[in-house]
């Protein structure tokens, strides 16, 4: 059956194709978001940007006092665009219709001035009584402004908006959190995995039970135990709850991996008399790498990404809020203001990203050395 | 700068530290014990595990007995209270929706983060693009959830009738005649879409680990039933998806403690509004908020029970697996 065949794979790349757009869009949308100035975020969607921007919004012509009689006519005569360049196409003289009237045309104002625009942005209003007033007239007109791409958004975010400070308030917390946790369990798990003692299958059973543990029953005691050895909130606290609370997925994904090793190799070396801690260290350590690897990857993603445990164990003064808590205040602060939340969003995703494409391949070999025997 | 040398500087600590407590105390107790040296076997292993044991049992094991007490205090944690807490949870309507809304969390994401997954694994094995396709799938792993917030509210965007619309969502539902919404204030259908951003998140990760359990069914069996002319479909849905049963009730149990957790999300895009209450943030709420921590440990405890039926079932499998 070749046809069953052919349109069986035909099937299976659209099916693909359209999973991959599903997942990728709505991250491509705020990345290129984040590259837009805030007019045109707000004139058009993202998947516009690639084209020229029509938008309507309000100019004031030069104020009536600035007024020169020409041709036996007052007149007042500028460009809206004060010289920036811009490209007209339509205009109007009240908020009610903007773009009322083609550009070139001579049209009467409510205030009965004559008033006609033109497509590179000047102006005339002429009228044969003086013109009074404190303030210009004002001149709706919609622009076409073409496909432009800024860093100004990231320039603004990473400096006057603090995500600088976060940035180096998030390496602070992920990094220690990371290591330790990582050579903690390296030990625990070779204890584990290869030395024989009575209630290991007991003491194996508790960390996978403390695996699922909801980590909301852990803030109010520790916060607690945290003020009463004097740590409070700080580096210190979040450094040991981040710690604690990877502890048993790792001894579990090490363990795991860790039995998979020729029993040998280590028997051997036991024979020939060298201690246990230097068969972890020179003999296990190194043949355990891509699970450490891996795990390590999946703390420091899970470090880096976190919001909960630095809401409750860290302050949230300047030196200490991280990204994730700052682009959460963003989202309270700057609601709508797209282009500042998507680029402070994107800041706080780069490093993961990052580390997500160069290392995948040991992200995978570690969750599998969890997950599938 | 400053900041960054503690940082390089607790990292140093914390490994030499670490390093050094077990060589000296290997050392040492190779000193006591050279005589007896079928006991140090004994003692070694303990050695070992020390470091982790204590701080397992003082973040995750001690809390639990801590909070499960506060349940029974009062707001300050000063008084004995009885059931009080418990009473007043089953006849507060916030708690109520939020349990609810945690039970349609329970069933939706899981089951569409884990068919999702599968559909993603069979596919992308069959191409030749399935590397590229899996890391695009798989990448949403990597955005914090507050990331995967901030994208996805951008998709929900809202712009007054005769604006331009930004968010995706809308612009597909006027172009194709609807009226714009606000996505995220009617109930039922918001806490929906909260829930796309979680399989959106957690479907990559059903992926990899179902990839990998369908890589591991036994070629022979595919080939019999190719042979006896079963399609490439029927091979995928009744030969391979009951071999990897195991590994789907892993993914699926992972998930749910996922999705029992899950915070963030709500508390972002609409901070438990409009009907979207879950047990998570309600805890967060009766902590931070309210400064209840009789309320917020009572809230504390029933998400633990939800969990509990998991963890025995882990318990379970580990004790019968490790002897």
């Amino acid at each position: 059956m070749p046809g069953a065949r052919s349109r069986l794979v035909v099937a299976t790349h659209l099916c693909a194709a359209v999973l991959v757009l599903l997942w990728s869009i709505p991250t491509f949308g705020l990345l290129v978001s984040s590259f837009r100035d805030r007019d045109q975020i707000s004139a058009s969607g993202w998947w516009r940007a690639m084209f020229p921007a029509e938008v309507s919004s309000q100019y004031r012509a030069a104020p009536p006092s600035t007024a020169i009689v020409k041709n036996g006519l007052y007149t007042i005569e500028g460009n809206i665009f004060n010289g920036a360049g811009g490209e007209v196409i339509a205009f109007g003289t009240s908020i009610r219709s903007p773009a009322e009237y083609a550009v070139g045309r001579r049209v009467v104002a409510q205030g009965g001035e004559a008033v006609t625009l033109t497509r590179n942005g000047d102006y005339s209003i002429t009228s044969t009584t003086p013109m009074t007033g404190p303030r210009g007239m004002r001149i709706f007109a919609t622009t076409v402004s073409p496909a432009k791409f800024t860093l100004g958004n990231f320039d603004r975010v990473i400096g006057a908006e603090g995500m600088g400070q976060a940035f180096l308030n998030t390496l602070t917390v992920s990094i220690p959190a990371t290591v330790i946790p990582t050579l903690i369990a390296g030990f625990a798990a070779y204890a584990l995995a290869w030395m024989r003692f009575p209630v290991r299958a007991l003491v194996m059973a508790v960390v996978v039970g403390l695996m699922v543990v909801p980590l909301q029953m852990a803030f109010i005691p520790l916060l607690t135990f945290h003020n009463k050895i004097g740590i409070g909130k700080g580096y210190l606290g979040v450094w040991l709850a981040h710690t604690g609370f990877g502890l048993p997925l790792a001894i579990y994904l090490l363990r795991n991996y860790m039995i998979t090793l020729p029993r040998e190799i280590i028997e051997s070396a036991r024979i020939d008399g060298i201690p246990e801690f230097q068969i972890f260290l020179r003999i296990v350590l190194p043949l355990t790498l891509p699970a450490l690897a891996g795990f390590a990857i999946f703390q420091f993603l899970w470090t880096w990404n976190d919001l909960l445990v630095a809401l409750v164990f860290l302050g949230s003064s300047a030196d200490q809020l991280v990204l994730t808590g700052k682009l959460r205040g963003m989202m309270g602060a700057h609601g709508g203001e797209w282009e500042i939340l998507a680029a402070s969003a994107f800041v706080t995703m780069a490093v993961p990203l990052l580390v997500f494409f160069t290392m995948q391949k040991y992200l995978v070999r570690g969750l599998l050395a969890g997950s599938v025997k | 700068m400053e900041q960054v040398g503690a940082t390089a500087v607790t990292v140093l600590i914390g490994v030499f530290g670490c390093t050094g407590y077990y060589f000296l105390s290997n050392r040492m107790l190779d000193r006591i014990c050279r005589a007896d040296v079928l006991r140090c076997n004994h003692i070694r292993p303990w050695l070992f595990m020390l470091p982790a044991l204590v701080l397992m049992g003082l973040y995750l094991l001690y809390p639990v007995f801590v909070t499960l007490c506060l349940s029974f205090m009062d707001a300050e944690g000063d008084h004995f209270v009885g059931a009080a807490n418990y009473l007043w949870l089953m006849q507060d309507a916030k708690f109520r929706e939020s349990m609810l809304n945690n039970l349609m969390w329970l069933v939706v994401v899981p089951a569409a983060s884990t068919v999702l997954g599968l559909i993603a694994a069979g596919v992308t094995d069959r191409i030749r693009w399935g590397n590229f396709a899996k890391a695009m799938i798989f990448m949403p792993m990597a955005i914090s959830f507050i990331g995967a917030a901030v994208i996805w509210k951008l998709v929900y965007d809202y712009r007054p009738d005769g604006e331009e619309q930004i968010g995706l969502l809308n612009a597909v539902w006027t172009a194709m005649g609807g009226q714009a919404q606000v996505w995220l204030d009617s109930p039922i259908l918001n806490s929906v879409l909260l829930m796309v951003v979680l399989i959106w998140i957690q479907t990559g990760f059903a992926m990899v680990i179902l990839t990998a359990a369908l890589r591991g069914i036994s070629k022979d069996i595919v080939e019999a039933a190719v042979l006896d002319g079963a399609s490439p479909v029927q091979v995928f849905l009744r030969i391979k998806i009951p071999q990897i049963g195991g590994t789907i009730l892993v993914v699926w149990t992972v998930i749910t403690v996922t999705v029992l957790k899950v915070f963030d999300i709500v508390l972002t895009m609409t901070n438990g509004q409009w009907g979207t209450q879950v047990l998570a943030n309600l805890m967060f709420d009766w902590m931070f908020r309210g400064n209840d921590t009789g309320r917020a440990s009572t809230v504390a405890i029933v998400i633990m029970l939800m969990v509990t039926p998991v963890m025995i079932w882990n318990i379970r499998n580990t004790l019968r697996e490790v002897r």
